[in-house]
């Protein structure tokens, strides 16, 4: 008798192997143990039965772009809140991303993230570490160090790295280490001060826009550098027509460039700041309605590897401020599984077994972890889904500890039922 | 709806108002009309021209607007939201004695926001009420000095006062 | 007053704050110019001052530089009875500490019914009326809207030329950073008039053409043919980076000068929402010459901000 748990006559969607049957799961020592009709004299070995009959039985999701807040601002977000907030909405896997107070720029703030993320006992935490030292965009950050604490890539997210002789020297010095370098990439000189999209909502309502070039322009400069030195580069939340017209061109050219795209630039569009809500303040900035169809469509072509939420909570008290002055966020990672539902889903862009590719072997593809299927022998991180169960977002319940949600209110179908870490219960409803 | 006073009878009131004012007016003093927008201010055009022919001499008209003086402002106004409109008076009221027209005397409380205004624009030798009706009912302790047609049409009547230059014909009707 | 109560007369303004005029009717916006004309003769007479706010407390809420506005609106306040307070403060856009919020909220507390609001960024008058009970009016909001300008503009220009509709109006400079531009625009196209934004490419805001106006880059072409051209300030504080290369070539190709005005109609209006870069903008001979309204605007200005304030005030009190 191990500690054993049988999970019985799901739909088994597990997209890296081909699967998508009504079977078994059987999980023995927090490893997938067999996955197909289980006699039930094989329940003996089971402490526990789940009847997932009429639910889908996926392997644990995987969120590679959140903000936990943790060193620094806690108050908006801990470890512990963040992948409790996580483990709730099916997530197994989570990566932080190193714009801390201070930032993850050695090994000992990567231990730091991973000791807490354990002590939590919800799901996996990693983080990625910073490119450069104080994502100051100016001297490269420990990456060595870093890597071999387990730093799953590096970024500056939150910001570009502007200097191109510095983001090349950062590609060239990564090659050494199998990480990949992500990128938020936004050209300060051109986006430097705006707040929201640049375009007509911006010029009605007079507020400084961030132009869609400013994004376009470090990508292509980005895939110009990847092109010269072959190292494993990742945009972050791509959010316009010209993004996704690179990424396809440096698709077809087979540079090992992966992208990532987050719920709100599918389903919201500049047009929500006509009142100035400071929960549609976000950056990359929310983009026009023909943005928002290119990146279903790039979906669609399976150009994007990976959906991201890209969760950034902030305070209630931050988020009254003018839109101006009020930070950069939305915080979604309790609702992401509904809202990727609605945006991709319900429109008929993905299947079941294609939106469980994008949340669990697509990222983990893109962060090179060994996780994201229901391999035998692999690590039992499981969800299950009830795809027909609609409810109301209420961030009112948000275990996550920031409330800037602009979904809030919104009805949603396909909700998390349990989520196995380990191979063990962590959440259920 | 009860007409009581005919296109004749008002022709006839206004004339008596004329002879009153010009009865009571002191010798040497210049006089004026001053309406109280909106009907006040036609009939007090039409005295004005009046007074001018009797006298033979340019007795001037001007036109007042109250709404800044009014006492109910601040109150609950449902959908009868006064519009302020111009005031036009194109000469100096000091030292005139200032006909004050209006259509209908009921409450008091024009009057009294029009007083106000007036004070305002300068120091008359004095004011004298005019009015074509003359209704009970009065809030404030205000009397007019030349009334024309008395009435004690009880709260929940209408007094209304129909001209030619603003309605099209001249009546006072009681609904 | 029985008067008014047979008319059955409608509301013909039912906002308690003014934000912008972008979300204005024609007809609202010709109310308010009605409206304004009733208040011009207070500032004329011996007792310049009327009751209607008496008992009335409005703050002018100043987080941005600024003399003119802030004493008309003073000044129309005071003309109206109004106690008035005022509260200058820099913004600042740190994220903690005493937000904007509190600091409106603490006003509150005290009792205000009108906020007149100033602020370096876009939306903040929005803002604040979602968030606070007294009126709010917008006396500039970052580059989004300056509306009591965009009326004394097109009250000055009714007053002189009758009416807007049909006639050409050029709005020459820094389309993109001024607020300004944005509030004349709406109420001059509202009031039938044709726009037309005068500036280099790199002062025009985003996706211009999607606006009710049409653009040029030539102030010569464009002079010959408006009714009224509007020289809006150079403002050096907003401008950042490099939009043209020098004063003195900005000067040669947008400012209006005794040369330009030549090929202007003879009966052309002058305007300026001031203070003026004299020789930069515009040069001294056209800003003092018989064709500048310049002064008239500033004396429009609190007629129109008068009646901005008396209206909002009516339109609170009815929804008591």
């Amino acid at each position: 008798m191990g500690s054993g748990l049988l999970i019985r006559g799901g739909r088994v969607i597990d997209p890296a192997n081909g699967v998508d049957r009504e079977c078994d799961v059987l999980v023995i020592d927090g490893k997938v143990s067999q996955v197909g009709e289980i006699a039930s004299s094989a329940e003996g070995a089971a402490e526990r039965v789940i009847d997932a009959r009429g639910k889908i039985v996926a392997p644990g999701l995987i969120d590679i772009h959140v903000h936990f807040r943790e060193p620094g601002d806690e108050e908006e977000e801990t470890i512990a809140s963040g992948s409790g907030a996580a483990v709730a909405a099916g997530f197994t896997s989570v990566v932080c991303m190193p714009n801390t107070k201070p930032a993850i720029e050695n090994e000992t703030d990567v231990e730091f993230i991973h000791r807490k993320g354990r002590q939590t006992r919800k799901t996996h935490v990693y983080t990625m570490g910073a490119v450069t030292k104080g994502r100051e965009g100016v001297e490269l950050a420990e990456m060595g160090f870093m890597a071999d604490a387990g730093a799953l890539g590096f970024t500056d997210d939150g910001r570009g790295v502007q200097d191109p002789a510095v983001m090349l020297r950062a590609l060239k010095y990564a090659g050494m280490f199998d990480v990949v370098i992500a990128q938020h990439c936004q050209d300060d000189s051109i986006g430097g001060k705006g707040v929201m999209n640049a375009g007509y909502y911006s010029t009605i309502l007079g507020l400084p826009g961030i132009d869609p070039l400013a994004e376009e322009a470090m990508l292509w400069r980005d895939i110009q550098l990847v092109k010269k030195t072959n190292v494993r580069y990742h945009a972050q939340h791509i959010s316009t027509s010209g993004s996704v017209g690179l990424i396809r061109q440096a698709k077809k050219d087979s540079l090992p460039i992966t992208c990532e795209v987050t719920p709100h630039h599918l389903l919201l569009t500049e047009e929500c700041c006509t009142e100035y809500d400071t929960n549609y303040k976000v950056n990359p900035p929310l983009r026009r309605a023909e943005d928002v169809e290119a990146l279903k469509e790039a979906i669609a072509e399976g150009l994007v590897d990976a959906l991201a939420t890209d969760h950034a909570p902030h305070l209630q008290s931050e988020k009254e401020l003018e839109f101006l002055a009020a930070p950069f966020g939305i915080a979604s990672l309790e609702c992401a599984l509904g809202l990727y539902v609605k945006a991709l889903l319900e429109p008929g862009i993905v299947d079941w077994p294609g939106l469980i590719r994008l949340m669990t072997s697509g990222p983990a593809g893109v962060i090179g972890i060994d996780k994201g299927t229901l391999g035998v022998g692999g690590q039992a991180d499981i969800t299950i889904i009830d795809a027909g169960a609609e409810y109301q977002i209420d961030a009112g319940t948000f275990r996550s500890k920031s409330r800037n949600c602009p979904y809030h209110g919104w009805a949603v179908k396909g909700r998390v039922e349990k989520t196995i870490v380990g191979g063990e219960v962590r959440f259920e409803l | 709806m009860a007409v009581v006073l005919d296109a004749g009878q008002i022709d006839r009131i206004l004339g008596e108002l004329t002879a009153q004012i010009i009865g009571a007016s002191e010798r040497g003093v210049e006089i004026a009309a001053i309406g109280i927008r909106s009907r006040g201010e036609v009939l007090a055009q039409r005295l004005s021209g009046r007074l001018s022919e009797a006298l033979k001499r340019d007795v001037p008209c001007g036109t007042l607007d109250i709404t800044l003086y009014r006492d109910d402002l601040n109150s609950p106004q449902g959908h009868a939201q006064p519009q302020v409109r111009t005031t036009d008076i194109g000469f100096d009221i000091d030292d005139k004695i200032i006909i004050l027209v209006d259509d209908v005397l009921y409450t008091g409380r024009s009057t009294r926001a029009a007083l106000d205004a007036l004070i305002d624009l300068g120091r008359p030798r004095a004011i004298r009420l005019a009015v074509l009706v003359d209704r009970a009912g009065r809030e404030f302790p205000i009397q007019a000095d030349f009334a024309g047609y008395k009435t004690d049409a009880g709260p929940g009547k209408l007094v209304q006062v129909n001209l030619v230059e603003s309605d099209g014909k001249d009546e006072v009707v009681i609904d | 007053m029985a008067a008014l109560k047979r008319k059955g007369r409608q509301t013909k303004w039912g906002h308690k704050h003014l934000l912008g005029l972008r979300e204005l009717s024609r007809e609202e916006i010709t109310y308010i110019l009605d409206t304004a004309e009733g208040f011009e003769q207070i500032s004329t007479r011996s007792v310049k001052k009327a009751p209607p706010l008496r008992g009335k407390v409005v703050v002018n809420l100043f987080f941005e530089d600024s003399t003119r506005t802030r004493n008309s609106f003073a000044l129309a306040a005071n003309r109206l009875s109004a106690d008035i307070i005022e509260f200058t403060k820099k913004s600042s856009s740190v994220s903690k500490g005493e937000t904007l919020l509190d600091t409106a909220r603490n006003l509150e507390a005290m009792g205000i019914d009108i906020v007149v609001i100033r602020h370096e960024a876009g939306g903040v008058p929005k803002f604040l009326s979602r968030n606070i009970k007294a009126c709010v009016v917008n006396a500039g909001d970052g580059y989004c809207e300056h509306p009591t300008q965009g009326l004394l503009d097109v009250y000055t220009i009714r007053k002189i030329k009758g009416s807007l509709d049909g006639l050409k109006i050029g709005i020459v400079g820094d389309i993109a950073h001024s607020r300004v531009a944005r509030s004349d625009m709406w109420a001059m196209t509202k009031l039938g008039a044709e726009v037309i934004l005068v500036g280099p490419p790199t002062l025009m805001p985003g996706e211009v053409g999607r606006l009710p106006v049409q653009v040029s880059y030539s102030l010569d072409e464009v002079i010959e043919q408006v009714d009224v051209i509007n020289m809006l300030r150079i403002q050096f504080e907003r401008l950042g980076g490099n939009p043209f290369p020098s004063i003195r070539e900005y000067s040669h190709y947008f400012g209006l000068t005794v040369e330009r005005m030549k090929k202007a109609k003879s009966d052309i209006l002058v305007m300026h929402p001031g203070p003026i870069n004299r020789g930069l903008e515009m040069e001294s001979e056209v800003a003092d010459g018989s064709n500048s309204v310049i002064l008239e605007q500033v004396t429009n200005g609190l007629a129109v901000r008068m009646a901005v304030l008396f209206l909002v005030n009516q339109a609170a009190a009815m929804k008591v």
